[in-house]
């Protein structure tokens, strides 16, 4: 599938949006810190440039509100209902923090669990797609959904420098994220494809079916949608920087934060999170440019 | 409502595409571009048509296939290999993904007769009802923004300023070998499904579970030319003579 990078951009900030959401909605940062409401409000910027950078890749955006009337069958739908939904509660907490000084709990949670199922919503529109052998895994939501947890507790620690259970539970939520990823990672490359160019053209009981002649001499617009090639070297080391940056080397940050103290820690951790972002970036890159569409069975 | 359809009827308008017969000309490829493009919707719009990366919409394609059986590489006992020419368009599937993932209510499918269409007023030109179908029926055109589809020629079909003979879709009409069927596939006594029932039409992906309209009937077997050759060289074989020439066959044959 093409890497489009509004799609790329979209999914990576908004789920470290989320992620953040998610932590600011449980309780995980002291709400009378002056650095809070910095951490509501980047929750809510990482959102909102997210959406509005999912609108590029639309063809005519000036309609994009009619997307939000399908929810009964469609997980694009839904997403977009779901997120404009969490905007709200979000946004109240924030302006209750800046302005009262206290956030409302309940309003919290409710985020917090808007931001987890726009996440999902999001993985589903990916999940959903049967002629994508590689995305229709149960894998993918919780890729999605670990991913956007581990980015946004890797974020709030940042705001809360030397706290153990940010700390702790990063590193938990980094193990975790990798062995799913792994896993999905293992399943795409061992999976059989559901479709093949003999069930593609129904030929398969008189041979083997191979591609004679193209309909047309140079690519239109399936091919340059679901056609893009990576090259398996090239893969393999995007595949191998992806891991270092989003995982292995935020992990051990994370471990030297708790061994420091002062200033250097802070940084330690910005630079985690710095880390991580370009590793998912890389990993969504790869996430697009890997899975193989059904329709190339006749290409 | 891009739901499926609940109360749909049984007529399910779609088109039978002959693989023996089919040719591989491009003539429905051109024709159903040419009525496309100044009929339903937006036109179908080409990017650099004369420069060097030519590219454009459309809703037909032709590709041609290489079938090879085991051990059919050798030149005279292949049998069956052959090239057979595919001709592409939508499907019109029952159970159409491309309808359900559309998130403006743009993809939808009529409750009448089962085509499959796009209000283009309606779409954003998001693309994932492009991606969710594994035919690649569905193409955006990159001047209008939208999606653009097979419409089962619908205002080619119902038009009473048209003759008869040519209320068919475009591509059936222009057809030169007859490869090209159109008609009722919810009706088992139409021409189109008893061509279906006897020559063994088939289903493109069945294993996607879209449950396509369109039937795709198979090339006949062909026997190979090693299994043709009589036992006698035909040259030699004066077995179906008559009158002068078994005379002549037998005087030629004592001297």
């Amino acid at each position: 599938m093409h890497p489009a990078y509004s799609m790329i951009i979209f999914t990576v900030l908004s789920g470290l949006g989320y992620g953040l959401a998610v932590v600011l909605g449980l309780g995980g940062l002291e709400p009378s810190l002056p650095s809070t409401v910095l951490a509501h409000i980047l929750a809510l910027v990482l959102i909102a440039a997210g959406l509005i950078a999912s609108l590029f890749h639309l063809g005519n955006p000036q309609r994009a509100w009619r997307a939000l009337s399908q929810w009964r069958s469609s997980w694009l739908s839904r997403e977009g209902v779901m997120a404009l939904g969490t905007f709200v509660p979000l946004t109240l907490n924030a302006g209750l923090l800046l302005f009262t000084g206290q956030s409302e709990p309940i309003l919290g949670y409710i985020g917090a669990a808007g931001a987890m199922l726009t996440v999902f919503c999001t993985s589903m529109i990916y999940t959903s797609l049967k002629g994508i052998d590689a995305w229709h895994s149960a894998l993918t939501p919780a890729c999605f959904l670990l991913l956007s947890l581990t980015g946004g507790v890797l974020l709030a620690a940042c705001f809360a420098p030397g706290t153990r259970l940010l700390a702790g539970a990063g590193l938990l939520l980094l193990l975790g994220a990798m062995a799913s990823k792994l896993a999905w990672r293992r399943r795409m490359l061992r999976n059989q494809p559901l479709s093949t160019p003999e069930s593609a053209t129904g030929l398969g009981g008189i041979g083997r079916v191979r591609l004679f002649e193209r309909p047309h001499t140079l690519d239109n617009y399936l091919t340059r949608e679901m056609g893009y090639r990576v090259a398996r070297k090239h893969s393999a080391k995007l595949w191998a920087i992806a891991l270092v940056c989003a995982f292995l080397l935020p992990a051990a940050l994370l471990l030297l934060s708790l061994a420091l103290g002062g200033l250097p820690l802070r940084s330690v951790l910005v630079f985690a999170v710095l880390s991580h972002s370009v590793g998912v970036l890389v990993e969504r890159w790869l996430f697009f440019a890997e899975a193989r569409h059904a329709v190339m069975n006749y290409y | 409502m891009t739901s499926l359809p609940q109360d749909r009827g049984t007529t399910s308008l779609g088109l039978v595409i002959d693989l023996d017969v089919c040719v591989g000309c491009h003539a429905c490829v051109v024709s159903c571009k040419e009525w496309n493009t100044g009929g339903y919707g937006s036109a179908l719009s080409d990017q650099h048509p004369y420069g060097d990366d030519v590219s454009g919409t459309f809703l037909n394609r032709i590709h041609s296939y290489e079938v090879v059986p085991e051990g059919g590489e050798v030149i005279g006992e292949a049998g069956q290999a052959r090239i057979v020419h595919f001709p592409k368009s939508c499907l019109h599937c029952e159970d159409a993904p491309c309808v359900t993932v559309c998130p403006t209510g743009a993809s939808y499918k009529r409750a009448s007769d089962g085509i499959v269409l796009v209000d283009e007023t309606k779409c954003i030109g998001c693309g994932l009802c492009a991606w969710s179908c594994a035919y690649g029926a569905r193409e955006m055109d990159l001047a209008a923004g939208v999606m653009k589809k097979c419409t089962l020629c619908v205002d080619r079909i119902y038009n009473e300023a048209l003759q008869e003979e040519d209320r068919v879709p475009s591509c059936v009409r222009t057809c030169p070998a007859n490869a090209r069927h159109f008609g009722d596939l919810g009706d088992p006594r139409s021409e189109v499904s008893i061509m279906v029932a006897e020559r063994g039409g088939y289903d493109l992906m069945p294993e996607q579970g879209t449950r396509p309209t369109n039937k795709y009937l198979p090339p006949r077997p062909r026997i190979s030319l090693a299994d043709q050759q009589p036992a006698m060289p035909l040259a030699e074989n004066t077995e179906g003579a008559r009158g002068f020439f078994a005379w002549l066959d037998k005087t030629l044959d004592r001297i």
